[in-house]
């Protein structure tokens, strides 16, 4: 054993200098090595380079909106693309939440349709509109919080129990309004669409400040690091001693929350509740989420990627009906940006990181 | 196939192969030469480079240098079926089979027969009763699903492929370990029977009286090398392969114990504390039983155990990452809740996981944010997280452990073995945590930062942490550990203080049950 003090100091060093690979300074006081690398903090860091490349897309996009369409840059236009974006943008949010941290769920349409249909009943308005309003609230945290219930303390996979939500709240909501379009009579709703703050829609408003709250989350509480843990690693997340089941569980409830705040927008845009509204939803948030750049497995994603996602889809629904060009050829559009936008993250993502082994 | 006819020719040659991975060499020039009809025995330590060898052989991975020949040809094996369309079959300690299939769908996995695209499962079905039949089990339909059979079926399904695809070479991987007495008696005689019809058996098992049975010689690795081949099976002593597998010239120093010698604080930590972690008849069913231990402060206790020997899961159920059936875990005298991490971590312990890169870390994510997860909430004010702060308090852990490469933003993946325990380790001492749980704290680390994380385990110690650590490597139980636990069989076998004991007395007891 005595041999061994000699040469193993020795070895220490060698692998030492071996594993590092490249030429790391030596470690110097704290401060140089956080000042070393503040180029991920910040607002760098919410402008990673998925997102740059969706802005880039973005600006395609609008070199080929302007010059097939005399109508495309103007206000009035653009104002329209941000509207149109608004209520997707919301259910958006919350469902990025939740596939970033590792599940998925497919009843955000469902819930916006449930929640407006039960916030437009005669006896919801007879109360006003704040009643209105908080009953969608509650009806989408609600309908959130069995999702979350069953799928972290009912060990359901989130696919099975989502999409088990996606059918039940779309029949409630069908029964609640016994299959006909309930009209808002309440003013205050239908205003949230027409008015304006400082020039901004008010809609456009409540998307700005749910993604601001979204990102909030994410990046700068301890439950975003928790929710980043449990998606990129749940076995690392739970020996660490986070409670994984609560973190799990409260992404549904926010997801079903956004999902609320969403059938209001949408209520005031149309001026009903119905239990087809939010059709599709879960799809388009989920493929704004992907292109945005969160990793379907979870454990990675911006929420401002996945709103620049949602913009990217806007446009060029807002182009090809500018151009009078069909939905067919616009889905078959969407499908293909979905494709290529994965493929070129994976070429990135790997650039980036040693390919897993 | 009968014996005679190839005797002379050797059926495997394996020379010089070497395997790199990242940060490890797993096989550093290892040479193994089989005949037909012999049971050629592999032994070694945890990490001499038994699995690599076995997934080289088995086509999973490829060799980085050194030559194969495959009855006197040279052998390339690309993938899987490569090494299975030549003869060479493998069955692993976890069997590979689909539950959902019927064992004739099974045993033709990936080889399936066909007939102008269609299956043509009746010649599968025939060959595979066929082989059951001269494995001695009749009893076992080929037209069954796999999900209903026993441990034991299971293996004799795994054989049975290898019969059908006409294997000369059948690799078993710690075949008896799920099996009980009367299961293994008909697995012997199984590979006396393929032995006979000239096939050869590599058989690793770390039990002795196994290999005295039905062994004809035995090959010794370690640290990736051949150290002894061709012993006779039967007549070897064991002392002697015992001392093969540990290597007389010891390459590893461990840091003084706590000895009172240059120590500040004698006093401290001359003497143990108080019992920090109390475990009293501890059980899981069907893997522990009857537990009972305790760790001191500023004590490191170690835990021997052979793989199967519950020693992971002994440790996983202290921290109530799995639910224990019976018994009382007490830290500071205070009972634990079954089954509630939370609550383990909040009472002061701490898990350094067998699989770091599966259960321990974030690999995508930044080291410094690797290094927080188990205290997030200290950077918390208000609601808002102080990135700063940790940033700041990362990097200072980076400074203490000698994390390398120091830049707290790179992300975990990047790191070499050793660098990433250390990351795993910085996590709880930015907690509270009183009582480290360290599960093979070296394993996929080489052999200088080895050291390195001795002399932090040492070092942690010397600052009363408790320390309860399970490992393969018995050098390594003995030469960090005040006091050593064997562990067989889901119990606790024998205890002595790590000063009283020695490798060959540990071997003995893993391997065979009883001291010498």
């Amino acid at each position: 054993m005595s041999d061994a003090g000699v040469t193993g100091p020795t070895v220490a060093e060698g692998t030492v200098a071996e594993g590092t690979g490249a030429a790391e300074p030596p470690p110097g006081p704290v401060h140089e090595v956080v000042a070393a690398h503040p180029a991920r903090s910040g607002l760098a860091r919410g402008l990673r380079f998925a997102d740059a490349g969706l802005v880039v897309v973005l600006v395609l996009l609008v070199v080929a909106g302007s010059v097939t369409s005399d109508a495309f840059l103007t206000g009035s236009n653009l104002r329209n693309i941000l509207v149109s974006s608004s209520v997707i943008g919301v259910v958006t949010v919350g469902a990025t939440l939740v596939i970033i941290g590792g599940g998925i769920d497919l009843s955000v349409g469902a819930i916006v349709a449930l929640a407006s249909v039960w916030a437009t009943t005669l006896q919801t308005q007879s109360y006003g509109p704040v009643v209105m309003v908080l009953c969608a609230v509650l009806v989408g945290a609600g309908a959130g919080l069995v999702n979350g219930l069953l799928i972290s303390y009912g060990r359901l996979v989130p696919f099975i129990a989502t999409l088990a939500m996606l059918v039940a709240a779309r029949g409630l909501a069908a029964r609640m309004a016994e299959n006909r379009t309930q009209l808002v009579t309440q003013d205050a709703i239908k205003r949230i669409a027409t008015t304006d703050v400082l020039g901004v829609p008010a809609l456009v408003l409540v998307l700005l400040a749910t993604g601001l709250v979204g990102w909030f989350l994410l990046e700068r509480t301890t439950f975003g690091r928790r929710l980043v843990a449990v998606g990129g690693n749940s076995e690392a997340a739970r020996l660490a001693g986070i409670d994984v089941r609560r973190v799990t569980a409260s992404l549904y409830v926010i997801s079903g929350v956004c999902c609320g705040i969403a059938a209001v927008m949408i209520m005031a845009r149309t001026t009903t509740g119905s239990s087809t509204h939010g059709s599709l939803y879960e799809l388009d948030a989920i493929a704004a989420a992907i292109i945005g750049g969160t990793l379907l497995t979870g454990g990675r994603g911006t929420i401002v990627g996945a709103l620049l996602g949602v913009l990217v889809f806007t446009t060029i629904t807002n182009i090809f009906i500018l151009n009078n060009l069909s939905t067919d050829v616009q889905n078959i559009a969407k499908g293909a940006i979905i494709v290529a936008a994965v493929l070129i993250q994976r070429r990135t993502g790997t650039r980036s990181s040693p390919a897993p082994t | 196939m009968t014996p005679g006819d190839v005797a002379q020719v050797p059926l495997l040659q394996m020379r010089g192969i070497v395997k790199q991975f990242p940060g490890v060499r797993a096989l550093d020039g290892i040479d193994l030469t089989v005949h037909p009809g012999e049971v050629h025995c592999l032994l070694g330590q945890n990490g001499a480079g038994k699995s690599t060898l076995i997934k080289i052989l088995s086509g999973a991975q490829r060799p980085d240098a050194g030559e194969i020949l495959w009855r006197g040809s040279e052998l390339v094996l690309a993938r899987p079926s490569d090494a299975l369309r030549q003869g060479i079959a493998t069955i692993y300690q976890e069997l590979d089979l689909v539950d959902g299939l019927t064992i004739a769908d099974n045993v033709y996995l990936g080889q399936e027969r066909s007939r102008g695209g269609m299956l043509d499962r009746r010649p599968q079905r025939r060959a595979t009763g066929e082989a059951l039949r001269r494995l001695g089990h009749q009893d076992i339909d080929p037209d069954s699903e796999v999900v209903d059979l026993s441990p034991a079926s299971r293996q004799i399904v795994s054989i049975a492929r290898a019969l059908v695809h006409d294997a000369r070479l059948i690799v078993m991987d710690e075949p008896t370990a799920a099996l009980a007495q009367a299961e293994v008696d008909n697995l012997f005689r199984v590979i006396g029977e393929l032995t006979a019809a000239g096939v050869a058996v590599v058989y690793i098992s770390h039990r002795l009286e196994e290999i005295r049975r039905i062994g004809d010689v035995v090959t010794v690795l370690k640290d990736g090398r051949t150290v002894a081949t061709d012993l006779p099976a039967r007549t070897t002593p064991t002392q002697k392969i015992v001392g093969l597998m540990t290597g007389r010239a010891m390459e590893r120093a461990f840091p003084q114990r706590r000895t009172p010698a240059g120590d500040d604080r004698p006093d401290a930590a001359a003497t143990p504390g108080a019992a920090l972690l109390e475990v009293h008849g501890l059980a899981l069913d069907g893997v522990l039983r009857d537990v009972d231990l305790t760790v001191a402060a500023g004590e490191v206790v170690g835990i021997a155990g052979l793989v199967g020997s519950g020693r992971s899961e002994l440790l996983e159920t202290i921290y109530g990452a799995r639910r224990r059936t019976g018994g009382q875990v007490l830290v500071d005298g205070r009972p634990l809740r079954p089954g509630a991490v939370t609550a383990a971590v909040r009472a002061g312990l701490g898990l350094a996981p067998e699989e770091r890169k599966a259960q321990a870390l974030l690999l995508d994510q930044p080291v410094s944010r690797n290094i927080t997860l188990a205290s997030l909430s200290r950077f918390a004010r208000a609601g808002w997280f102080d990135r700063r702060a940790e940033r700041l308090q990362a990097a200072r852990s980076v400074q203490e452990l000698e994390i390398r490469p120091t830049a707290v933003t790179r992300p975990a993946r990047n790191l070499s073995g050793g660098n990433q325990q250390k990351v795993v380790l910085a996590r709880w001492l930015l907690g509270s945590t009183r009582l480290l749980l360290l599960d093979e704290p070296t394993r996929g680390v080489d052999v200088g930062a080895r050291l390195e994380l001795y002399e932090l385990i040492r070092r942690l110690a010397g600052d009363g942490m408790g320390v309860l650590l399970v490992s393969s490597d018995v050098t390594e139980v003995l030469g960090l550990s005040d006091r050593v636990l064997v562990m067989r069989d889901g119990h606790i076998v024998h205890e002595a203080l790590a000063a009283d004991l020695d490798e060959d007395a540990v071997l003995n007891l893993l391997m065979e049950g009883s001291p010498v």
